[in-house]
Order: C-alpha cells, then sequence, then structure tokens
C-alpha cells in the first residue's frame, strides 16, 4: 500500500528554496490539487519573477516564464485562445502586488477564468531581502534599514481584501502554512481555486501567507512563529469572497 | 480572387491579419491607429475570435505573448508612445523566440510628441527596441494594398523563423483611404511540437522561457538565434527599386517618404537628372547588398525620412561610406513635399556632377 508519495504533477528536479522555506509546500499543494482533479495533461502554469522563477522546472504541466508582474496578462492570453485549458499563475507579493498590480486587478475585474496562487512573504525574496508591497510597518528589510517607516514607505496592501471590492471575481480566500491545520485548509483553498477554473466560474485567487527565514534573518522555526504573532493578525486568514456562498446569501 | 474595396490603412491590416488566421488581438487605445482596435472589436467576436481591450499597452503584449506561447497568431498594434510601452514584453518575445505581430502606426516624438506621422521609431523598430540581443523582422508598407500584403507577409515570417515581426506604418498610412484587395490566405502547416498547449499526459512538458542562468548557454542561444537572423538576411529582404536602371544618384526612402520621393525623382527626370530610388520594404533585413550593388553606379545618395536622419546610417553602413550621402527630412509630425524632395536632389546632383 502506497502511504505517501510525490504528487505526478512535480517533476524530479530538486527545488532551490532556502531550507525552512514555503514554497515547497506550496508547489506541492497545487500539484496535489491538480492531481486530484486530473487535471495535469491540460494545465498550463505560469510563472513570476521572484523566487519562484524556476517553478517552470518545478511543474510536470507545460509552463511559460512571464516577465515581472504580467502572469496575469500572460494568463489571459493563454486562456483566451485555449478556454479549455486550465491556466494557473503562481506570483510573489512584488510581482504581484507591486510591478504587477494593474495586470492582477484588471485579471480580476474581468473575472478571467484563471487560478492566481499569491505567495505573500512579505518581503522580496530572490533579490536579497528588499521591501515588498506587503512588508509589515516596522519591519526592517534591506531597503528599509530602519523598519519600515509608513509616513515614507505608504502601508502594506492587504490584496485580498482590495480585491474583494470588485464585483467580478469569482473567490478570494487567504490561508496560511505555518501549521498543520493551516496546510490542511490551504489545500482545500487552493483545490476549490482550481475546481472553479473547472466548472468555469472564473477568477479564483489564494493569497498564502508564506515565510522567509533566510531574508527575515531567523531561524524556520521562529519564522513561522512571526507568521502566527505578527503575519496573520495584519492578514487575517479566511474567505473574502466567495460568489458561490454569496449567492445564498442573495 | 476578392474583389478590391475602399479602405482605410488601418482597417486593411485588421481585416488582412483575420484573413490570414489571426484570431486573437490585444490593444490599447491610441491616435492614429484605434482604427484596427475597433474593426477587431467589431469582427472578433462574430467570426469566434478575441478582442480584448487590454489595461495598458504592458498588459496588451503580455497577452501577446501568452497566445503567442501557444503557438497561435496573434497581434497587437500600438502607436509610438505605446510601443514604446510594449518594448518589455517584445524582449521577451524575442527571447522565447516566439511568433507574434506588433503593428506601429507612428507617429511624431520623443515623448507624448504628436498625433501627425513619423518615421522616427526606425531606430527602435530595427535595432532591437527592448533590451538584449535580438531583432524583429520589420517591413514598412507604402500602400494601403501593402498594409493587406505584408501584414500576411509578417505573420508567414514571424512563423517561419518563430520571432517578432513589426509592422512599421506611419500616421498617414493608417489613415489614408485607398482601393485594396484583401487577399485571400491559404492556411499552412507549421510546427508547433515547442509550443504549450497541454502536455495531455503523452510527452514531457514544454517550457516557454527567456531566462538562462547560466551564460555559456545564454550566449549559445543568443549564437543560434543570430545565426537564424543571418539566413534571414540572406533570403527576406525585400525592396523596390524604381528608375535605376541609369540613375546616377539614388533616392532612399521608405513608406510615406518613399511615395513623395517618387513624385520628386520623376520631376528630377524631366529636369535631366538621372535619379531612381531605391525602397526598403524590409527594413530589417534591411537591403544593404541592393545598395552596395547601387553605390558601384551611382554620385551619391539622398535619404528621405519623417526622422531627423535615422535610416541613413543603415545606408552609409551598407555602402561603405563609399559615396556621399544626404539627408532630406522633416520630423515632429511634419511631411516632405515632393518639391523639398526634389530641391535635394538638385542640390546633391550639383555638388556630386
Amino acid at each position: 500500500m502506497v502511504v505517501f508519495e510525490k504528487p505526478k504533477s512535480l517533476t524530479d528536479t530538486p527545488l532551490h528554496y532556502c531550507p525552512g522555506c514555503t514554497h515547497g509546500i506550496i508547489h506541492r499543494l497545487v500539484a496535489e490539487a491538480i492531481d486530484e482533479l486530473g487535471i495535469e495533461g491540460k494545465t498550463i502554469g505560469v510563472a513570476p519573477v521572484g523566487c519562484a522563477v524556476m517553478a517552470y522546472d518545478y511543474f510536470a504541466c507545460d509552463m511559460v516564464e512571464a516577465a515581472h508582474g504580467r502572469a496575469p496578462a500572460v494568463a489571459t492570453g493563454l486562456k483566451r485562445c485555449m478556454p479549455e485549458n486550465i491556466i494557473f499563475t503562481y506570483q510573489g507579493d512584488g510581482d504581484l502586488a507591486s510591478i504587477g498590480m494593474a495586470e492582477t486587478v484588471h485579471a480580476a475585474t474581468r473575472n478571467e477564468n484563471i487560478t492566481i496562487i499569491f505567495v505573500n512573504n512579505a518581503i522580496y525574496g530572490m533579490t536579497g531581502g528588499q521591501m515588498a508591497p506587503t512588508s509589515l510597518p516596522g519591519q526592517v528589510t534591506q531597503t528599509s534599514p530602519y523598519g519600515r517607516d509608513v509616513s515614507v514607505a505608504g502601508y502594506p496592501i492587504k490584496v485580498s481584501e482590495m480585491l474583494s471590492t470588485l464585483d467580478a471575481p469569482q473567490y478570494i480566500e487567504r490561508v496560511a502554512v505555518n501549521n498543520v491545520k493551516n496546510v490542511k485548509n490551504a489545500k482545500k483553498a487552493i483545490l476549490k481555486a482550481f475546481k472553479n477554473q473547472v466548472e468555469g466560474k472564473g477568477f479564483s485567487l489564494i493569497e498564502v501567507v508564506s515565510s522567509c527565514p533566510t531574508n527575515w534573518g531567523m531561524s524556520p522555526s521562529q519564522a513561522l512563529q512571526w507568521v502566527e504573532e505578527k503575519m496573520i493578525p495584519y492578514y487575517p486568514l479566511g474567505v473574502y469572497k466567495d460568489k458561490d456562498a454569496k449567492g445564498k446569501e442573495d | 480572387m476578392s474583389e478590391k474595396v475602399l479602405m482605410k490603412g488601418n482597417e486593411a491590416i485588421a481585416e488582412a491579419a483575420i484573413k490570414a488566421g489571426c484570431m486573437h488581438y490585444f490593444g490599447y487605445p491610441i491616435t492614429p491607429q484605434t482604427e484596427i482596435a475597433a474593426y477587431m472589436a467589431k469582427r472578433m467576436p462574430k467570426i469566434g475570435g478575441t478582442f480584448l481591450q487590454a489595461e495598458s499597452e504592458v498588459s496588451a503584449i503580455n497577452m501577446v505573448y501568452g497566445v503567442a506561447s501557444a503557438g497561435y497568431r496573434v497581434m497587437t498594434s500600438s502607436s509610438s508612445p505605446g510601443v514604446s510601452l510594449k518594448q518589455e514584453g517584445i524582449s521577451y518575445i524575442a527571447g522565447a523566440d516566439l511568433p507574434a505581430l506588433i503593428v506601429n502606426v507612428q507617429r511624431g516624438g520623443p515623448g507624448l510628441g504628436g498625433i501627425q506621422p513619423s518615421q522616427s521609431d526606425y531606430f527602435q523598430a530595427t535595432k532591437g527596441g527592448g533590451h538584449g540581443d535580438y531583432h524583429l523582422i520589420v517591413l514598412a508598407p507604402a500602400s494601403v494594398q501593402e498594409m493587406a500584403d505584408l501584414t500576411v507577409k509578417a505573420f508567414d515570417l514571424a512563423d517561419k523563423y518563430r520571432m517578432p515581426a513589426m509592422l512599421l506604418a506611419d500616421g498617414t498610412m493608417g489613415q489614408m483611404m485607398e482601393p485594396v484587395e484583401i487577399p485571400e490566405v491559404e492556411a499552412r502547416a507549421v510546427d508547433h511540437s515547442w509550443a504549450v498547449r497541454g502536455t495531455n499526459c503523452e510527452r514531457e512538458h514544454n517550457i516557454v522561457n527567456s531566462l538562462y542562468l547560466k551564460p555559456e548557454i545564454l550566449e549559445q542561444t543568443n549564437f543560434e538565434r543570430f545565426e537564424r537572423y543571418r539566413q534571414i538576411e540572406e533570403n527576406e529582404c525585400m525592396y523596390e527599386s524604381f528608375m535605376m536602371e541609369d540613375a546616377e544618384y539614388c533616392v532612399v526612402a521608405f513608406g510615406i517618404a518613399a511615395r513623395v520621393s517618387k513624385n520628386a525623382v520623376v520631376a528630377a527626370r524631366k529636369a535631366g537628372i538621372k535619379v531612381g530610388l531605391i525602397r526598403p520594404i524590409t527594413l530589417w533585413p534591411f537591403p544593404k547588398k541592393a545598395l552596395a550593388k547601387a553605390a558601384q553606379k551611382v554620385k551619391g545618395f539622398l535619404s528621405v525620412e519623417l526622422s531627423m536622419g535615422q535610416m541613413i546610417e543603415d545606408v552609409r553602413l551598407a555602402i561603405d561610406c563609399k559615396k556621399p550621402v544626404q539627408l532630406c527630412n522633416r520630423t515632429g509630425g511634419m511631411i516632405v513635399t515632393p518639391e523639398e524632395v526634389l530641391s535635394s536632389i538638385e542640390k546633391l546632383a550639383k555638388e556630386n556632377a
């Protein structure tokens, strides 16, 4: 009896992520969702610029590498010419919420039938730990060495809250992967985000609150604790928009 | 054989693109090319294609990148400031070896410039435009008929060499109406084994990408791409030769500047000056050999351009500076007149008798 195995939708390429980074968990959850829905053969992923830039080597489905922040536009092109295929993007906070905010908002407001996995770890990892649009007030980074001063650098962007003000999107939920319970919830949300697309329901975005031990200057366990104590209070977990649920209220 | 219809240049591009099998268009409004978007908005929904008004030119070109990744014919169009915004995406399309058509109906610049016709994006179009080592195939129509014909040609070349092509028109070409016969295009079999359309669980995954972290591999990739470019320079140069048989002087001009220059060449001939015209139709590859050959016979060249003089550099390079090359130009949206070209021809002939 097989108790545990690698999802078919992941390749055998070793991940390059730092020890304690949660990208590995999130990759796995995405791959499991694709496997469970049996859509590997018709799924196309769009990789970002950032730590997950080489996600194209890790997912076994067809992959496209997008320019920084442009993944939702690239996904729009793919989906419009192949509506029967399943298109997802995998993006970090700098990619999605800073340079790619316009692409994100407009894909959402078109209710583009795509799935976005948005990994929010409050920092630019790939370039070595600069302030992100989601860095917390007071957070020390390479480009906010005295802590993020909101009078100079402004406040963090709460992507899920902001996008849920739009009429169009189908489903927006914020999850975390800092403990087993949250990972299980994240899995459910990611699965639903893909299922929505299979059913033609439209734009689904899952914001995954994540950690970056290397650039936060913490041990992996300290980083997970920081997620619990600092990140989640600022970025509360939960469903921000679900048109199916709202349908019942109406 | 289709019939002749009276059409605006911009509309001719749009209809020819559809005839060429382009079912996906992404754009953003900007004068003087918006008729292309308007035409696509009308036609695409009726033929099951995609028209999408993107949130920006940046997004439009990345939507193009998405469709191109799947190997379907796709285009975007814009005018000078908008094409500047697309340069990032164009570089990625070139770097990932994807076919696509970008139309630039040029207006005066730099900056916001003006909305009148110009040819001052020549450098941007022919030398790369975005970052990195790459070229676009650049076609320069000089009539509404060529707006249609070269659109089809651009798609074919883009597919053949797996690279982006640009139709470099100008506001005059976009706005003017002429009789045009929209070509009937036969679908060609193109290899799409590289495209991302889903593995169907039958093959290894395809990856569309321009990232190569190992410099020796990036270098090799660029070497291979430039070998393809060399073949294009060898095989795909297009130009028109006008009254060059016995010419002692050669006018070089493309697009609307060539139309104006032809009148001046005819007038100069009447005044006894043996002058001809070479009109590059492909701006990249530039018809270097035709100019080098002309340089063996003629006493001097005149580059006629709606810019401060950009193509003139390629003329000088093509002839290895062996003969004098003078410039006749207007810029900023002003169009050179036949009289101005004629007096420049007379000056060239007088100074190089």
